[in-house]
Formats: structure tokens, sequence, C-alpha cells
């Protein structure tokens, strides 16, 4: 069976074995005799069950106890509560003191319980994942359960399959012995990556069979090293081979590509190096719980400050008394006094569990209640759901919610997070002419649009493409095509979507969206003519240089994007095979012979590829018609069939008619069903599809040759010679093929232009033909430089010959270096640059990587939010530089400053150079901003970004961050990073994103928040302070290493800016609600001891006492944690600087934990001695005073927090009415029910008695009054003073929710357009010399409130586009607006309205009227406008009125009317709602303070 | 405070059904509740003028009057307070100054004093204690409360509690504890002096503790005998006790554990200065006021030593209001809030007035 054994002797004793074992060995399963196995023998290797629950169901008690007591506050209460136990010091009764305990103990239990459950649920369902494993009696592969899998098995996967143990690889249908994984699970890299069968057994002829398998396997012992494995197998015969890692298929790796493949479980369970690699969950602690920490040592020193004084009092007491001891001194058990010092000593101890509760018992749990909720909550906003992938936001930390609220630095991935990762192919340009690919492009458009729009449009397509079918039939095909792949998405619902995330991961591409790509007519016409007279050329017998130079330029340029990749086509249809047609067997060239062999000019030995694939394919490379056009192609077929039906319409134009003839000539295809690519990167693929699009499909790769399928030619295979792989060096990669038609020996390179340029072969400019190749180099410079400014990844394809010589040359010195052992990649690498020179110049292709829905918007709230977004990229810099214009996180008008070093020395003077440019520029404008800074006089909180220069942007490379990130230079790296808007970093490292957002998190004290898709963003995911995995097709390991995982980056704007203000705002206020509601309890006890001579007597009776914090008391502070809303979403959402509150922790800073605690005090005093004077020298009893207080008390903290409660719902008024309520009737029952019970309270019948006492009332009623007044009236002064002379953000987004809704949505405009042109002080004035049209028509639409009517009125001013129209109707629609805006004008407005019937426009003209009198003011146009205002001279006298509300207002018009500029014309007709409501805002703001 | 139920959000709080399609599958989207979107239709106070300086004016104008009703109220109820202490050397219990607990023959000593107005209604006796901590934590648990319940077993093997108040000479004692141990034993009564002649007032011993502890909480234990000493036989008197509880009133309702006195001693007081209501004297006929003006003379008999622990005695005379004892504290506490709260009123109006108001419009941007 199986063992460890130490080295490779089985006989040395026993109690060595431990101590020495080093490897591993493993046999076979299948050799013991049956009985043998059966034995229960145990195994010391793990077996495969999973198993990450902490408890069993015996064992969950004392190990729960056990972790619960490893939180130190716990082991404080149980203590406190045995100190109960101690006569000489107890305070209480000792059972009902350990009740809270208790009572926390089993809340805190019973989640954890429940957690561990839900583990249990998840390890069940993975551990009875099905897999096949050699059974020995039925000698066939049967299915068993992954938890009965055990080392020496033998087990069968196929294709997609995930792996269920670390298994060597013994056999693979795969003709080479390869498998393919997939490892995205384990690196989150979702290329493939090839798993050989271990040598021996790929020789072997027969099929691989299990029961002869006699060889026994060393290896290592179990380690987490994924990249490493070793070990060896000895056969039978002795003999031994190596084994590595490229032998080992690793658990939780897919196979793909790969029919079958089976092999023995080297380790399992626990020891894969997937779950040793997987270190459990992290505890999180945030920043809010590291601060109330730090008071709950504050509140422990308070509390032995108090024990202490209440020490000496005692002692100082008994000691005053000296020997005559009063009759209520009672002695101790034996009957003698104690001494004052003893006395004093023991009620140190009673004080310490008198004042316990100053110690929040249940802040813990109540805090772990609330983030539950809180993420219950988070859970369930529909906002954070996304509909396309059916996923919705999942906080897998369940105790950093409020971190949300106090982020500052957002470090972000780029491709899958920013954008959708999916490429999308857009333009190319062929030997120096541009395809634009337009109506792709407006294929796309369309698509996002209808998807928009698909509430609106509803299903109605028909009305959609009539209206379109006025415009050119290309757009109604698009239309229908975009129209019927939405309806197929939507009624398609969830199993479509789920299928197609499903699918996502296996392929590239998800929805047919991307993969279809409408062809440019122009290209798509040249190659067909190409491909046409390639035929002729073929039949004829002609060379192939009778093309012209384009069109042979264009058929390379196809050939090289179907070729010169490493896409594995599948056919999703079959069980995920190879798709092969293999001609003959033939390996790639391996030696000079072999070269020699296949290349001599007879070809006799090898034959012709071209012929043997055409006799192949004669019949099918015919052209065909009509019949089998449905039948044709996969992704096509959708496209085909809306064609067919278009056919019949009388719409159809030639042109399009031709193309689909076209398309009918080439239609068929050897295969039916759909072809798919699985490529390493999706840029890849998409090139294998844009090719397609043109009819060049790739149908076949194997590892020596590659099938394509081509327009009239049918199927190509080109002998693949040599495949020169991709590296971020080279950065390009090569094909070395022959040429089916031409013999040739072509080289294929597709690599980043900038490499690629420089590799072309020079041309002598005096011969016409190396001219006109200088004139395409530029030309398609040009359109390169175009296509980055459009954010798109650009590749050059270019192309070279080789003769025979050259290539045998070549050939030697890549063999040798192929063979060598000694820097095998070095001579690789030099042998890869040796061929790829000289190259022809193809064309280039333009990929679009889509930006997500809504990332430029995010990024720009974000931003107002005050956070500093910083990219961290592995992409190349001019990619992520692109990307970051797109999403605006560059500004065009911004300056940006690239560092890119070669040494650390040029970093450091590089990073100098920039500081001291960044100073003197920085002092320079330091005068400007504090003079907009005053002017603003919105925010007078200059937040840390207000310092940093506005218009800087970083970019560093990956090289220069290694540097930049050394010990002596990352201060200056910061100090530099700190003062620009926007940092890029490229090329950079996981590891070296983690130590971005170490360095940032560390030095800046900054509170960080990674957000990633792959598992590249891990080690970054895991450093930073949240963690925010995107929930994409990259994986599972950046949302596994994740807090948070949100479908989409655009979620992340309302996970932070409003549940991360809401949690924190919620968790600070009940924190210091907690510490004040203890304080002010215990406070009344304290004040007490006064009065009792510090004999830690309590008049609070012990019930009360105790289950005051548990049950009295915590209802209402948790509904308020968990459902107040200090503002709502909407405004949060609106007034992205709201945030800046959570980042500088305004809701709990360490003086408010005093403030509170003061207050605490005072209420305190209040609430002891009113009752203190009105029951003093009085008959009450110590228990009928205690009960009013209590009750006092608990009225007061009610109260209190109804003072901090912002939004009250039911929730809240019934947590309130509760508590009081269930204290009465608690009180109630308790003393009535046992007259000699509960001792030394035994209040009986006191709660009752006190219940018809009026004093009682009247205590009741005057105490909080008097408790809260000085908190409330200060709160009033604090907030009436600081809101109307330095309103806080906080306070007026409070504010602006009580305003009706019109005003408030129009102030929330308002205030965001401030905050937008508080750095761009010119007015839109100055703007329009520069563009004096185009800025026309942006001040017009930023003042659209006022001047689109004129502009109507002078209906023909250029400036102004067709939508005048539109705003005719809205201004309309002003007129018959809500009754506020009768409230705004007063009779101003009566007056217009009267004149409304004759005079339409007068009155909407009126409304705006006082706002345009200051914009005439700052205008250019002024003369223009000087005319409306002689047209109607009657509304100058309503601005005479008016003068007032304008002058006042004149300013921030100013502004507000810039900021509108970006307003697209949905945003006009709120605007216009809101203008009218405008000028009443001052009184409906009067009307609230009065 | 401000009211902004928001109806808006309340009608589209309703789960809707849009995004779910009529599909088996089940969406992953959450409800579109109101509650789950965290948009319950809500009161959002918010502190502004119009609403504070109300509130302020309308606790003010009812805090007034309800403190001067109040303070009426007390000052309308009469108290006379005589303290026999005696530290005083003039006074006539200074001879008593160092009683010990049983001194035989008990100190007797006679405080003449003379009331200025007449009682009117019924008319309460206290004594007062100062300076005695009853609240004292080891003092209040120091009782047996099974055993005051008249629980047999408990009279016999009293609470450890009672320690070391449990056991004297070996037997139980009964009642145990400190509480009872310490109990106030002085005699006081009460005689008008009317032309030199001593009418004794009747002074009721009964109806001075509370009902329920009287019937419910304390009782004498059971047996087949209503004959109390037999009862609590096989159990002795608390150590400073003159004689044992059964003997502590002649009628049998009102004697052991069920002794009014003792009750009210039982019942610990909350703080280190209070009175124990000693007996009633009830109103004979609505002729006479119960106690008329004049001159009284009390006699004490002088046992409880307070002295050593600066203790003092007292004796009050005093009516009841609906409210209690006389106690001016709370009406002038409710008119001072009440006044304070107008004040503050008034404060906030002006500063609201002089900063507030003007800065209103220009605090949201036009």
């Amino acid at each position: 069976r199986v063992r460890e054994s130490e080295g490779k002797k089985k006989l040395s004793p026993p109690k060595h074995r431990r101590r020495r074992k080093r490897t591993r060995t493993v046999r076979s399963n299948l050799l013991l005799p049956g009985p043998e196995a059966e034995k229960p023998q145990r195994s010391p290797m793990a077996n495969n069950r999973l198993k990450t629950t902490k408890y069993t169901a015996l064992s969950f008690l004392p190990k729960n106890l056990f972790e619960q007591f490893h939180r130190l506050a716990n082991v404080y209460f149980v203590f406190i509560a045995l100190l109960n136990f101690v006569p000489a010091v107890n305070a209480f009764q000792p059972e009902l003191a350990l009740a809270p305990v208790l009572f926390i103990l089993a809340v805190t239990a019973i989640k954890d319980l429940w957690e561990d459950y839900s583990r249990y649920r998840s390890d069940n369902e993975i551990n009875h994942t099905e897999c096949l494993v050699y059974c020995r009696n039925e000698k066939k592969y049967m299915n068993r359960y992954w938890k009965e899998v055990e080392v020496g098995d033998f087990v069968q996967l196929r294709c997609n399959e995930i792996i269920p143990a670390d298994i060597l690889l013994l056999s693979s249908s795969d003709p080479d012995g390869l498998c393919h994984i997939e490892t995205a699970n384990l690196d989150g890299e979702t290329n493939l990556k090839q798993r050989q069968v271990v040598r021996r057994f790929l020789e072997l002829d027969s099929e691989f069979d299990p029961l002869k398998f006699t060889s026994v396997i060393e290896c290592e012992k179990p380690n987490n090293d994924l990249s490493r494995f070793r070990g060896y197998i000895v056969h039978t015969s002795g003999k031994r081979d190596g084994l590595y890692k490229e032998n080992l298929l690793l658990r939780g790796c897919t196979v793909r590509n790969t029919e079958e493949v089976a092999g023995i479980v080297i380790y399992a369970g626990h020891e894969t190096k997937a779950l040793l690699n997987n270190s459990g969950p992290r505890y999180k602690r945030s920043k809010l719980e590291r601060q109330m920490n730090i008071d709950v040592l504050w509140c422990v020193l308070i509390l032995i400050v108090m024990c202490l004084f209440s020490t000496i009092g005692h002692g100082l007491w008994v000691w005053q008394y000296g020997e005559k001891k009063p009759v209520f001194d009672v002695p101790g058990l034996d009957g003698n006094y104690l001494s004052p010092v003893l006395a004093a000593v023991y009620i140190f101890l009673t004080m310490i569990i008198v004042f316990q509760v100053l110690i929040p018992i249940s802040l813990y749990v109540s805090i772990e209640i609330v983030k539950a909720c809180q993420v219950f909550f988070i859970h369930q906003d529909k906002d954070l759901y996304d509909e396309e992938t059916d996923s919705q936001l999942q906080c897998r930390a369940l105790n950093i919610t409020e971190d949300l609220g106090q982020m500052q630095y957002i470090f972000s991935d780029k491709t899958g997070t920013l954008t959708e990762n999916k490429m999308v192919f857009r333009r190319c340009t062929v030997s120096g002419i541009e395809y634009s690919h337009d109506a792709n492009a407006r294929r796309l458009a369309m698509y996002q649009e209808a998807d928009s729009e698909e509430e609106e449009t509803a299903a109605k397509g028909g009305t959609l493409s009539q209206r379109n079918s006025v415009s050119s039939h290309q757009s109604i095909k698009v239309v229908h095509r975009s129209l019927s792949m939405k309806s197929h998405r939507r009624t398609g619902s969830r199993a479509e979507a789920k299928r197609a995330s499903i699918l996502s991961k296996h392929t590239a591409f998800s929805s047919p969206m991307e993969k279809d790509i409408t062809p440019d007519p122009n290209l798509l016409e040249k190659v067909n003519e190409c491909a046409r007279s390639l035929e002729v050329t073929r039949s004829h017998e002609q060379p192939l240089s009778k093309l012209t130079p384009e069109l042979s330029d264009i058929f390379d340029f196809f050939i090289a994007l179907t070729i010169c990749n490493t896409v594995v086509v599948t056919s999703p249809d079959q069980p995920r095979q190879k798709v092969r047609v293999r001609f003959e067997l033939k390996s790639p060239v391996k030696t000079i012979e072999d070269f020699i062999r296949r290349f001599t000019p007879s070809r006799l030995t090898s034959g012709s590829n071209s012929s043997s694939s055409s006799s192949l394919t004669t019949s099918k490379s015919m052209p065909r018609l009509g019949s089998s056009i449905l039948s044709s192609v996969s992704s096509e077929s959708t496209l085909l069939k809306l064609e067919e039906k278009l056919a019949h319409s009388p719409q159809m134009n030639n042109n399009d008619y031709r193309s689909q003839q076209d398309r009918r000539a080439i239609g068929c295809r050897p295969e039916e069903g759909e072809l798919r690519y699985e490529a390493e990167s999706p840029d890849e693929a998409a090139l294998v599809y844009a090719a397609r699009a043109y009819n060049c499909a790739l149908v076949g790769r194997l590892s020596d040759q590659v099938s394509v399928e081509l327009p009239h030619l049918g199927r190509l295979t080109f002998e693949l010679l040599h495949t020169l792989g991709f590296d971020s060096i080279r950065k390009r990669m090569s094909v070395v093929v022959r040429h089916p038609l031409t013999d040739e020996i072509s080289v294929y390179t597709k690599g980043a232009d900038s490499v690629i340029m420089d590799l072309l072969l020079p041309c002598s400019s005096d011969d016409p033909r190396g001219n006109h190749q200088k004139k395409i180099q530029s030309k398609t410079q040009n359109y390169l430089n175009l296509y980055a400014v459009d954010g798109l990844r650009t590749l050059c394809i270019a192309k070279r010959v080789l003769s025979k010589e050259e290539y045998a040359s070549w050939l030697k010195s890549h063999l040798e270096a192929e063979s060598s052992i000694e820097n095998r990649e070095e001579l690789l690498f030099q042998s890869a640059l040796r061929i790829e020179t000289n190259l022809h110049l193809l064309g280039a292709t333009g990929v679009e990587d889509r930006l997500q829905d809504g990332v430029p918007e995010t990024i720009a709230n974000l931003r107002k939010a005050g956070l500093q977004i910083w990219i961290l990229t592995g992409d190349k810099q001019e990619t992520a530089i692109n990307i970051a214009y797109a999403c605006k996180l560059l500004g065009h008008d911004e300056e940006i400053i690239t560092l890119n070093a070669e040494s650390l020395e040029t970093s450091a003077t590089l990073l100098d150079h920039c500081l001291q440019y960044i100073e003197s520029k920085f002092s320079n404008n330091t005068i400007d901003k504090t003079a907009g800074n005053t002017t603003v006089g919105f925010c007078p909180l200059s937040p840390p970004s207000s310092s940093v220069h506005s218009s800087l942007g970083l970019v560093i490379d990956g090289k220069t961050l290694a540097y930049a990130l050394d010990k002596t230079l990352e201060d200056k790296f910061l100090s530099l990073a700190r003062r620009c808007r926007s940092v890029l970093c490229c090329r950079s490292t996981p590891l070296q994103k983690s130590m971005v957002v170490k360095l940032v998190r560390d030095k800046l004290k900054a509170m960080t928040l990674a957000i990633g898709d792959g598992a590249n963003d891990v080690s970054m995911i895991q450093v930073a302070d949240v963690g925010v995995g995107i929930s994409g097709p990259e994986g599972m390991q950046a949302v596994m290493a994740s807090d948070f995982a949100v479908p989409r980056f655009r979620h992340l704007e309302k996970l932070l800016l409003v549940h991360g203000h809401w949690c924190y705002s919620r968790l600070a206020n009940m924190v210091l609600y907690f510490f004040y509601k203890n304080a002010m309890f215990v406070a009344l006890l304290f004040w007490y001891q006064f009065y009792c001579g510090f004999s830690g007597s309590s008049m609070i009776d012990q019930w009360y006492l105790i289950f005051f914090n548990v049950l009295f008391s915590s209802l209402p502070q948790l509904v308020t944690g968990v459902l107040d809303k200090d503002i709502p979403a909407e405004v949060l959402i609106g007034v992205p600087h709201l945030y800046k509150s959570g980042q500088k922790m305004e809701e709990y800073q360490p003086h408010m934990f005093w403030m509170n605690m003061i207050d605490a005090l005072y209420q305190s005093l209040v609430c002891f001695y009113i009752p203190f004077f009105t029951y003093y020298d009085s008959e009450v009893d110590l228990f009928s005073w205690g009960t009013p207080i209590t009750v006092i008390a608990l009225f007061t903290i009610i109260l209190h927090l109804a003072i901090e409660t912002k939004t009250w719902t039911l929730f809240h008024w019934s947590s309130c009415i509760f508590s009081i309520l269930l204290f009465f009737i608690v009180a109630l029952v308790y003393n009535v029910s046992c007259p000699i019970c509960y001792p030394p309270s035994n209040p009986y019948w006191t709660m009752e008695k006190l219940m018809g006492e009026p004093v009682f009332y009247l205590i009741c009623i005057i105490s909080p009054v008097v408790a809260l007044l000085p908190r409330y009236s200060i709160l009033f002064l604090y907030r009436t003073l600081q809101g109307t002379i330095f309103p806080t953000q906080l306070q007026l987004g409070r504010q602006l929710n009580r305003l009706p809704p019109e005003t408030h949505s129009q102030i929330l405009n308002r205030l965001n357009i401030k905050k937008e042109t508080i750095p761009q002080k010119p007015p839109c004035a100055e703007h329009s010399p520069q563009n004096p049209l185009s800025n026309d028509s942006d001040c017009f639409k930023a003042c659209n409130h006022t001047p689109s009517l004129q502009s109507s009125q002078y209906g023909n001013d250029p400036a102004f586009p067709s939508n005048t129209k539109a705003e005719h109707t809205t201004g309309l629609s002003v007129t018959a607006s809500p009754p506020e805006s009768l409230l705004c004008g007063g009779n101003k407005q009566m007056e217009s309205m009267s004149v409304e019937e004759t005079f339409p426009w007068n009155t909407t003209v009126d409304q705006s009227g006082f706002s345009l009198l200051n914009w005439i003011t700052s205008t250019p146009l002024f003369s223009r406008f000087g005319r409306v205002l002689q047209l109607s001279p009657h509304r100058l006298q309503n601005e005479a009125q008016d003068n007032m509300c304008v002058l006042g207002s004149i300013s921030s018009l100013h502004r507000d009317f810039k900021g509108l500029t970006g307003k697209n014309s949905n945003d006009f007709q709120e605007q216009l709602k809101g203008t009218p409501t405008n000028c009443c805002k001052s009184e409906t703001l009067e009307t609230t303070f009065l | 405070m401000a009211v902004n139920y928001n109806a808006k959000e309340e009608a589209d709080g309703h789960p809707s059904g849009v995004g779910a399609p009529g599909g088996a599958g089940k969406s992953r989207k959450p409800d579109n509740t109101a509650f789950k979107q965290q948009r319950l239709p809500a009161w959002q106070p918010i502190l502004t003028a119009g609403t504070v300086l109300p509130a302020f004016f309308i606790i003010g104008l009812i805090f007034i009057p309800i403190g001067i009703g109040i303070f009426v109220t007390s000052n309308n109820i009469r108290e006379y307070e005589i303290d026999y202490t005696g530290t005083d050397s003039s006074s006539p219990c200074n001879k008593c100054l160092n009683v010990s607990w049983n001194s035989t023959p008990p100190c007797t000593c006679t405080i003449n004093f003379t009331l200025n107005q007449p009682f009117e209604t019924n008319v309460f006796m206290y004594y007062g204690l100062s300076n005695f901590y009853q609240n004292h934590r080891r003092y209040v648990k120091s009782r047996d409360d099974s055993q005051l319940n008249g629980d047999n077993s408990s009279l016999l093997h009293p609470s450890k509690e009672c320690e070391p108040y449990s056991t004297s000479e070996n037997k139980p004692i009964a009642p145990c504890g400190a509480i009872a141990n310490s109990m106030f034993n002085d005699t006081l009564e009460l005689f008008r002096i009317d032309n030199e002649t001593r009418i004794p007032i009747t002074l009721n011993k009964k109806g001075i503790a509370w009902w329920t502890d009287k019937n419910v909480k304390f009782r004498n234990p059971s047996g087949n005998t209503n004959n109390l000493t037999a009862l609590f036989q096989g159990t002795t008197k608390p150590v400073n006790w003159p004689k044992p509880v059964y003997m502590l009133d002649s009628e049998a309702d009102n004697n052991g554990f069920i002794n009014e006195d003792f009750i009210v001693w039982m019942r610990t007081a909350a703080l280190p200065t209070f009175r124990k209501l000693y007996r009633l004297i009830e109103r004979k006929n609505n002729l006479q006021p119960t106690l008329q003006a004049g001159k009284y003379s009390l006699d004490i008999t002088y046992n409880y030593p307070v002295h050593s622990f600066d203790g003092r005695k007292r004796m009050i005379l005093s009516t009841i209001s609906w409210m209690g004892g006389k106690n001016p504290f709370l009406g002038i506490a409710y008119i001072t809030v009440g006044s304070i709260c107008f004040f503050l009123g008034v404060v906030l109006l002006v500063i609201h007035h002089k900063y507030g108001n003007r800065n209103t419009s220009a605090d949201i941007p036009n």
C-alpha cells in the first residue's frame, strides 16, 4: 500500500521513522491483495476528505469556550463573575452575576456554530463531488466521491473536470502526452498550462493500465510550493525516471482541451499543494475597533481609578470609627472586625464587580451583531446586484464594514477591474490603409445603448428597427442583431446568463457580442478579391507574387492574425477535444536531418502539405451555394439567419446582397457546430475572431500544423515549424511556418508597436517600392498613435520570408540553443532575436478592452469623495495611460510625469528632479489656490487632496517602481506620489503591487483599499486594509482573498460612499453611545458610594444592574446601529464630499470619547442627585429609592439615543418603546414574583408601590429633561451656529434632505457642480474665445434654462443642434411645473402667468430671468442677449424687483453655469425644474429654521 | 420637531416583480422592499430653530406651574423636628448619651417643646437617624428573608448571610442578622401639656408598615399553637435586644416577626440620613386639629446608642400631602428647570436671530 519511509530502508526502527522521513513513497493501491486493502490500516497520509470545520459535535463546547476565552474581555467578565463566589467580596448573587457572561458567550457560540455549519456544508459539497477512480474489482474507473480518494489511487479525469488531488500524470488521450490545465483557481492565471505524462509512460504503445502499474514513486513530503515538485519513479525493472512539476496535476486546477487523462494520487486532501497554500481567513481589525480598544483601555483605567478611590474612601471610613464599631459595620464571618486596610483591599475587589459594567460587556457582541446586520443590508442592496451575471455583492469579512467609510486610497487593478477584460476587435490598418470598422463600432454602441434602454423599449424591437430603417441598411442589420441578442439575453434570462458565465470560464468570450465582428466592407471586399485571385493563381499554378502588394499584404495580415498565436481550437459540442485533423504524424523540426529530409526539393518523403490538405478538402472547398447557409458556422449563424430574413425585406440593397452572396459562397465549413477559441490572452482570441469575421478562420491547431479555412481556397494547412512564444521583454511572438501555397518559410510576428517598428526591414528611399513601404510605415505609425489615443491596445503584425539557407543557418543555432542545458532561456531568447529582424510590416490592429459601465463616473465621484486612486497594473505603460485617460483618471489637461529609470541612481535623481519641479510649480500655484478656496466658502475643510496640485499625473513603470520602493527612495517616491492627483504603476508585479499598498498603508498611515479581479491582485488585496475582489471571469482567487467581492467596479461607489459611510457613522455613534451609556450608569453607583461608606453597596437592584446592559438598553442602540441613516443614500452619492467625514474620523474622534464621558458624568449626577434630594431624609428604603434612579437612567439613556438618532423608522420607535415596556414589565413581574427571594434587595412590591406615588412620576419627568438639556441645547447651538456660519458637510447633507424633493435634487446638482468647478476658476466666458462655436454651445448648455429659449427664438443659431426642440418642451414643462415654482416667484410669477397665453415663451424666460442678468455680465455674447433684453422689457422690470435675490446669488451662479457644461440633455429637465425653486430656496430654508 | 415622512419612498417600497422573469431560475437579485433597501418611511428630526425653540418654551411653561404647585403643597406641610441625641450638654438627654444596648434600668429623659401652629390632618411621628449607614453593603445583606417569612427550617438554621449574627450561645438567633440586631429600640411617648397637665396623645402603632410587608413578606413561624413563645422555641434573641422577638408587643397581631416597628426597621434606608415612621396620630374628629398649637412634652426611653459613631437621633412630627412629606426640593427644581428652559429659549432665540437667521440663506448656496 503506501507508507512513509525514511530514505529507502523500510526496516529501521519505528521510533526513528517520524524524525527521519524526508520523502514519501507511493505505491499503487491496486497491487495489494484484497483483504489487506480492506483492513482498517491507519495511513499516515491524509485522505482526500476536506475538513475546514473547526469543531465536531463533541469538541464544540470545550473548544469554542477555549477560543472565546482568548478574548480578553471574556476572561475579564468571567473572572469578575467568579469573584462573586468569594463571600468576602461578592456584590451580587453569584449565579446571577454569571448570567450576562453566559449570555454573551452563548450568543457568540451560536454564531460560531452557525459559521462552522456553513463551512461544514461547503466541505460536504466538495467532498461529495464525484470523480472516476479505478476500481480493482470492476477493472474500470468507477465514480467515487472525492473524499474517498486516497493516495495511491488511480484517477481518471475528463475534460473540464476539476482535479480532486495532486495527481501524477501517467496517461493522456493527447497523442503527445500532454494535458492542458487551467490554474485559475490556484494562481488566477487563465491561460492554459501544459503538463506532461511521465516520460516512460509516454512511450507505452498500448493504453495505460493501472493494474500493470507496479512502479514505486518516491517524492517530497507535502509542501506548499506550487512551482516545485521533485521525485522519481522506480520501475520494476529498476530504472528510474525523474519527476518534475510538469508531471503533477494540482488539486483545484481544471483539465482543459484534453479528453482524458489518468494518474496516480500523490498528495490528497489537506496535503495537497492547493490546500497547504490556503492559509485560512485572516482576522482583520477595523480602524474603528482599534480606536475603540484604546478607549476600552481608558475605561479600564477609569474603572481602576474609581475602584482605588473607593478603596481609599472605605479605608478612611472604617478608620474614622476607630475602635467604636458602629452597629451597621458588620464584622466578618468569624465575628472579628476587619482592619481598615484589609477592608479596603476587599472593597477594591468588590468595587470591580460593582463597576464592571463600565467595561461594556455587550459591546463586542453588539458590534458583531450590528456588523452582521450591516452586512446583511449590504448584501441586500439591489444597487450592488449585477443582473448580467446574477451576482451580488459578497461580504466575506464580517468585521470591517465600517472601514469602508474611512478609505483614503484606492489601489485598483486595471484589466478586469476597470475594464471588462473582454477584448473587442475595433480597428485595423493594413499596408497603410485604415479600416475603421465603423459598422462594428456602431453595432457595439447600439448594443450598449439598447442594453441600457432595455427597460423602456421593452422588447418592442419593431419600432426601433423601423425607425432606423430609414438609414443605411447596414444599421438595420445591426439593430436587428443587437435587438435579437438583447432579447435573447433577456428572455434567455438566468439560465442563459448562467450558461454564459460558465462558458466564460472556458473561453475568453462569453457574450456573442464580442465574438461577432461586423467586417469592414472595404476590407472584406479586398479579402475576397484576394482569395479569388489566389484561387485562380493556384489553379493555374501561377506564382503568388502575381498578387498586388496590397492584396498580398492583406492576405498575409489575416494569415498572421489567424496563425500567429497559441490559440487552441475546441468545439463545444463534442466533449472538449482538440479539433484535430491529423494528416500525418509529424513533430516540429527537431533535428537537422529532419530538416534536410523534409525540405529536400523532391518533397517525396514528406509529401505536399498543400496537396494532401486540398485532396482531403477538395470537395468541401468547392464553392457551394444556397442550402448550407443555415448550417454554417457558429456565432455567425444568428447573423446569417437574420440576414436571410432580411433577404426577403424589400429594403435590401446591393451592397449587402453581395456580401451575403459572398458569405454563401464560403459559408460552409468542414465541421458542423461552433468552434471555440481558447487563448492565453483575450487579445489573441479577439484577433482570431476578427480574422474569422473575414472568413479566414482557424480551424485546427496541432503542435506541428495549423489549419486555416479560407474563402475560395478552402482549408490550408500551414506546417508549423517553430513557435517563439510571447515574453514581456521581447514584447512579441512569432511563428515560423511553411506556407502551403508558396512553400516559402515565413515568419509571422505579432507584437507591440514600439518593438516591431524598430525591427522592420530598413527600406531605401531610392527605389519606389521601398519608398512606398516607408510611407506605409509612417502611415501605420500615425494610425497607431490614433488608436492609442482612443485607448485601444495596439499590435503590429509583420512578416518575414526566409530563404531555405537563412532558415537552415538559423535552425542550426536554434537547435543548439534548444538543446543546450545552461542558459537555455538566454540562448533561446537570442535565437528569437535573430529571426525576428528585417520584418515586413503588414499592418496593425486596435483591440479595445472596454471599460466597464460607469467607471469614469465612479472614479470621478470617488475622487470627489477625497479618495486617491492609484492604478497598479501589469499592463504596459501605453495601454495603462490610455485606459487612465479613458476612465478619466488622467485628464487631457493634466501634466504627466513619467518615471522610467534603469537604475537606482537614475531613479533617485529622477525623483529628486520631479520633486523640485513640483515644488516650484506648487509654490506658484498656492496663491491661486488659496484665492480659489476663499471664494468657495462652502467647504472650509481643506482635504489632503487639495494640497495636491490638481493637474499632475504620475506614471511609473515596473522597473522604476522596484527602485522607488527601495528603502532609500520610498520616502521620496511617496512624497512625489502624494503630490500627484493620480498615480499609475505599469508593468508591476503582484509583489510590487502589494509593496506599494503596504508602503502607503504603513508610511502614510492611510486607510487603503485594493480592488482587483485576478490572482495577481491577491497579495495586494490581502495587504490592504480592505480588499475588494471583482467576481469576474478571472477565477475566484481574488474573491477568495478579498473582504468584499463586487460584481462590477462601479459598485464600489455605492459600497464606499453610501454603505461605507453608513456603517462607519452607525458604528462610530454606537460605540460612543456604548461608552456613554455604561459610564453614565456606573457613575450612578459611584456617586452612591459617597453615601454608603464606600461599602460597595448599590441602590440599584442587582437584577436591573446586571440585565440593564444586556436586556433593557441594548435593543434601541442595536436598531440605531443597524438602521440609522444620518444622510440618505441619494445625498451621499450626490455629494461625495460627505465621505470625507469618515476619512477624517469626524464621527469618532478621541476627544469625543471624553466629551461623552463628561456628558455621562453630568447626566449621572443629575440622575443621582434629583432623587437624592427628593428623598433626602425621608422614610424611603434602599431599593424604593434605587428603582426610580434606574428608571430615570433608562429614560435618559434612551432619550439620549433619541437625540442622537437622525432617522426614525418604525423600528426605532418600537425598539425604544419595547425597551421601556420591557423594563416595566420585568420590574413589575419581578417585584411581585416572590416575597422572600432575591436577597438582599427583596424588591417585593417596590415597583407597584412606586407607581402609585406621584413623586415617582415627577422625578421621572424632570430628571431626563435636566440631564439632556445641556446636550440638547449645546447641540442645537452648535448646529445653528455651525450650520449657518460654518456648515459642515454632514449637517448640510441632513438639511438638504429636508427640503422638498425638487429643490433637493437641484441643490444636489449645484453642490456637485460647485465642487467640480472650484479648481477651474475662469467662467465659461473665458473659454469662448478659443473655440467660439463649440464653447458657445457649451455655454448655452450650461445656462440652458436661460438662453435655450432665446435660442429657439433665434433658432438658426448654428451653435445649436437639433435638441433645441427638446428644450422647448422641457422649458414648457417648467411653466406647468409644480407649485414650488409659484412659491418662488411671488408676484413676479403671477404677473408673468397672466401674459403666458399671449406670450408663451416669456414666462419661462422670466423664471430664469434673474440669473440671466448675471450671466450676461460675464459673457462675451452680451450683445446678442442685449437684444433679447430689449425685446422683452417687462422682464427687465421683474428683474429689478428680484435684484436682491439675484445679487446674492451671482457668484455661485457663475460657477454653476460653468460646471453645468458637462451635463447631458437628460439632466436638462431636472435642472429646468430646479431653476424656479432656486430663488425660493432662501425662503424654504428660513421656514425650516422657524 | 419637523416631521418629514417621505411618502414617495413608502410608495415605491413595495416589492416589484419587474426584475424577476417568470422562469423557474431563482434570481439572487435582492428583493426590492423598503426594509431591505433601507428606505423605510422615516422621520428625521432636525434641530432647527423652528422646532427647538418652541420646545424650550413649552417645557418652561409646563414646568413652572408644576413646580409652583409642588412647592406650595410642600410648604403647606407642617413639620416639627426635635433632635434628642443629647450631645449638647444642656439637653435633657445628655445624661443618656453613653447608654449601652441593654442597660438596666433604661435611661429616660423628657423634652418639652411647643408647636406654634396646629397640625390639622393626620400626623405622622417619625424617628430620624443621621449618619447611620443602614445601606452598608454587608449590613443590607445581613438578614434572612425566609426566616422572617416564617419558614421553620430557616428559623432554626438561619442563612449564612446572617453571619456573624446567626447564632448566639449555640442557638439560632431569631431574627438573625445585623439589621435585626441593630433595631431601633427607643420608646417615644408624646404628651400635650395642657395647663400643666400631661395629656397622653394616642399613638397608633399599627399601619406604619407596608401592607405587603406586614401580610406577605413577614410571617411568624407556623405551628399548631398560637403561642409565639412556643413557636420561637429553640431560638435566642439577637445580642443587642433586651427581650426576645416574641415579646416585642403585647398584641398578638403585632408581635414576633410581624411587629410593625420591626418591619419598618427591616426596610433598610437608602441614605445615611433617614427617618422611619414610628407612630400615627390620627385625627379624632373634624372639629379639632390633630395636634393643637401649644406645649408638648416627649418622653424618651433612651436605649439606642448612636453617639459612638456620631449619629443623631430625632423625633419628627409631620403631616403629609399627596406627594409625601415636606420637601421643597422638587418644587424648586421644577421651577428652576422651567425658568432655565424659558431663559435658554430666549437666549437661543436671540442668538438665532443674530447669527442664524441672516446666514441661513447663504448657507445653502443659491
